[in-house]
């Protein structure tokens, strides 16, 4: 059985790649990662937009020995820009699918778009244009649907509505889809699976869980989520629990006299130095008998954010370090104590030379 | 698309009167008859056909490739690109052959079209690309001023008038083939690209996502359109407004789609200036068939520009 999407070894110049990418199909796969760092890139390297290297297989077919006709029936490519120059209605912009009748105002109705079938594009709102110019993406049929943010230039209450809309009407149809976004609970929330893009690369592909939990590489670590580092040294590394977990010690100037954690990570040897990843969520403020806390050091700011509080606590080494509070929050510049919550999983990563906090 | 026999029936009946009519030709000796047919009034009634067909074409084509409505080849100044070549060719280079001057008013086109796209780009707002054809089409306006008062024969002026402003008196089968062969050359390969053209209404990454290349597409339309116009423009001279006004009626019968819209466009272009020439001809005073059409063209063109602020206009 072949894949629905298979492309390997795809690059565009010096920006993409090569990397490969595959999907048995029917899924979702959010496309994240910093400015540049590839991710509209690969959308149009796989669309063909540009002179790209590389196969795409589309249900086994390669789209570039295709014409118009039966690569419409395999891809279709959306560009981040809502902008059509040229005056159409609604109804027009959707039947450049290629859709008969009946086809079309399925598609109108599948997107909300009956009641403005007959208008100018060029006078209907952001979020409308959006709809109509993904109802064509759509009325061609395509296997995988490519999408550039978007949920862009939708104000938030609007986004949110529209990104519910968007995730049941693909769900519905069950179409394959690639989705370019900038937010991460956008790719959270959408993608059955999501792919990291940094300088290019490929940096992880997996479900949202295993991009948060368990982040294949540094640069995932520190791009997901909240977090700090924290600069460590190796001491002990334990036989493999039935858990799949190293219990390992490590110390460092950061921890508090006489701390020592579990991690599950492996691959490091005695005495060597790494990077300590913890979420805020992993540390929480250690109650009064706590014996030996992990952490001490004084609270230097306070980010309230409704169900719970964000804590920075400014370490006696100098680094920072942030932690997760449901509970009451101690006074600022007083003293506080960090352990580490139970079922935590911190990890080890190769030392990043001086340690850094990032949010 | 399934509405084109409703213009096919007119178009066939116009030509046919074109030809026809004044009928007292009917009543001569058949030997004359046939002469004046032949030699007289078929060669009108093509070239009428033809420069109609490729304005209302090549209008819809050049709309669609700089996505702007307003876009057509005389507001763009390849029109006036053309003459300025023409003029150039007859009363410098001294062409007589029609081929040949056919071939300067190309050149022409073509270089008044290389310079909007250089003034304006691809994807200009309305403004921009107005206003560049405006300059373009007063910069080959003076230079053919220019041409002609600077030319060696003194009547340049005066034989020139007629001309420049549209006719299609008294010309010969030779003249007709020199504007007809590239118009149909022109046509027979921007139509090929009437899908293509529809998808640029997307933008080129879509059209180009589906196999489509905007680039070559661009170069094709520009180099055709130059093509078609600067001969027929040679031959008969400038009229304006058909170029606008057909592809702007066209798009009527196919939804908007700016591609699909070159057949018929084609076909609505023909049959206004049949229609055109016709009033022309009856009329008691000789007037330049470029004033008939700016006459009626003028009000839509400006009804135009207002609906277009308001992004209403298909």
């Amino acid at each position: 059985m072949t894949s629905l999407l298979d492309a390997r070894g795809v690059a565009l110049g010096g920006r993409l790649g090569p990397l490969d990418l595959a999907s048995g199909g029917g899924e979702m796969i959010a496309l994240v990662g910093p400015n540049g760092g590839g991710k509209t890139s690969l959308l149009r390297a796989l669309a063909r937009v540009e002179e790209a290297r590389g196969i795409v297989l589309i249900d086994g077919a390669d789209i570039d020995q295709l014409g118009e006709a039966r690569r419409s029936r395999l891809i279709s490519f959306l560009p981040a820009s809502r902008e059509v120059a040229w005056p159409i209605a609604v109804r027009d912009i959707v039947a450049l699918g290629g859709a008969d009748h009946d086809q079309l105002n399925h598609w109108l109705a599948a997107f909300g778009l009956l009641p403005f079938a007959d208008r100018m594009i060029g006078n209907l709102s952001t979020g409308e244009r959006a709809r109509a110019l993904l109802a064509r993406a759509m009325a061609t049929g395509p296997r995988l649907l490519l999408l550039d943010e978007p949920l862009s230039n939708l104000d938030p209450t609007l986004r949110e509505r529209t990104r519910r809309e968007l995730a049941a009407t693909l769900k519905r149809i069950g179409i394959t889809t690639l989705l370019v976004t900038h937010e991460q609970e956008e790719a959270f929330d959408l993608g059955d699976r999501v792919a990291l893009l940094n300088a290019g690369r490929l940096e992880q592909l997996g479900t949202p869980h295993e991009l948060y939990r368990a982040p294949a590489t540094r640069f995932v670590a520190g791009f997901i989520g909240r977090d700090s580092f924290l600069p460590v040294v190796v001491q002990e590394i334990g036989p493999a629990k039935e858990d799949g977990l190293f219990p390992t010690a490590v110390s460092g100037p950061a921890l508090a006299p006489g701390a020592k954690l579990s991690l599950a990570q492996r691959g490091f040897g005695k005495g060597e130095k790494a990077d300590l990843w913890l979420r805020p969520e992993m540390l929480e403020l250690a109650t009064a008998e706590e014996s030996s806390p992990s952490f001490t050091g004084s609270l230097v700011a306070i980010r309230f954010s409704g169900a719970m509080s964000y804590l920075t606590v400014r370490l006696k080494s100098g680094q920072e370090i942030e932690a997760m509070c449901a509970d009451e929050v101690p006074p600022l510049d007083s003293t506080v104590a960090l352990c580490l919550r139970a079922g935590a999983r911190p990890m080890l990563f190769p030392s990043h030379g001086a340690a850094e906090s990032s949010a | 698309m399934k509405r084109l026999p409703i213009l096919l029936v007119p178009l066939i009946a116009l030509l046919a009167l074109h030809l026809l009519f004044p009928t007292s030709l009917l009543s001569l000796d058949p030997g004359v008859r046939n002469l004046l047919l032949i030699e007289l009034r078929l060669p009108r009634t093509l070239l009428v056909f033809g420069y109609g067909a490729t304005l209302g074409l090549t209008g819809a084509a050049v709309q669609a490739l700089f996505a702007n409505p307003l876009a057509s080849p005389d507001v763009t100044g390849s029109s006036s690109g053309a003459a300025f070549g023409a003029v150039v060719g007859a009363y410098w280079l001294g062409l007589t052959q029609p081929l040949a001057l056919a071939a300067c008013g190309a050149a022409g086109a073509l270089l008044a079209l290389c310079a909007l796209l250089l003034l304006a780009g691809r994807r200009a707002d309305t403004a921009t690309l107005l206003l560049a054809g405006i300059g373009i089409s007063l910069a080959c306006g003076a230079g053919t001023s220019l041409a002609l008062a600077l030319a060696p024969s003194p009547f340049a002026f005066y034989d020139a008038f007629d001309w420049l402003m549209g006719s299609f008196t008294d010309r010969s089968l030779a003249q007709a083939a020199a504007a007809l062969i590239p118009a149909s050359v022109t046509a027979a390969l921007l139509l090929r690209h009437a899908r293509a053209l529809d998808l640029l209404a997307l933008g080129e990454d879509v059209a180009a996502s589906l196999g489509h290349r905007p680039r070559r597409l661009a170069v094709e339309v520009v180099a055709l359109t130059a093509v078609a116009v600067g001969a027929c423009v040679a031959v008969c001279g400038a009229v304006g407004f058909v170029g606008l006004i057909a592809p702007f009626l066209a798009r009527r019968m196919t939804g908007g789609h700016p591609g699909q819209a070159m057949l018929p466009a084609a076909m609505i272009g023909a049959l206004l200036l049949l229609l055109a020439d016709l009033v022309t001809r009856n009329l008691d005073r000789a007037i330049p068939i470029g004033v008939i059409t700016a006459l009626a063209g003028t009000p839509l063109f400006l009804w135009l520009i207002v609906h277009q602020r308001r992004g209403m206009t298909p």
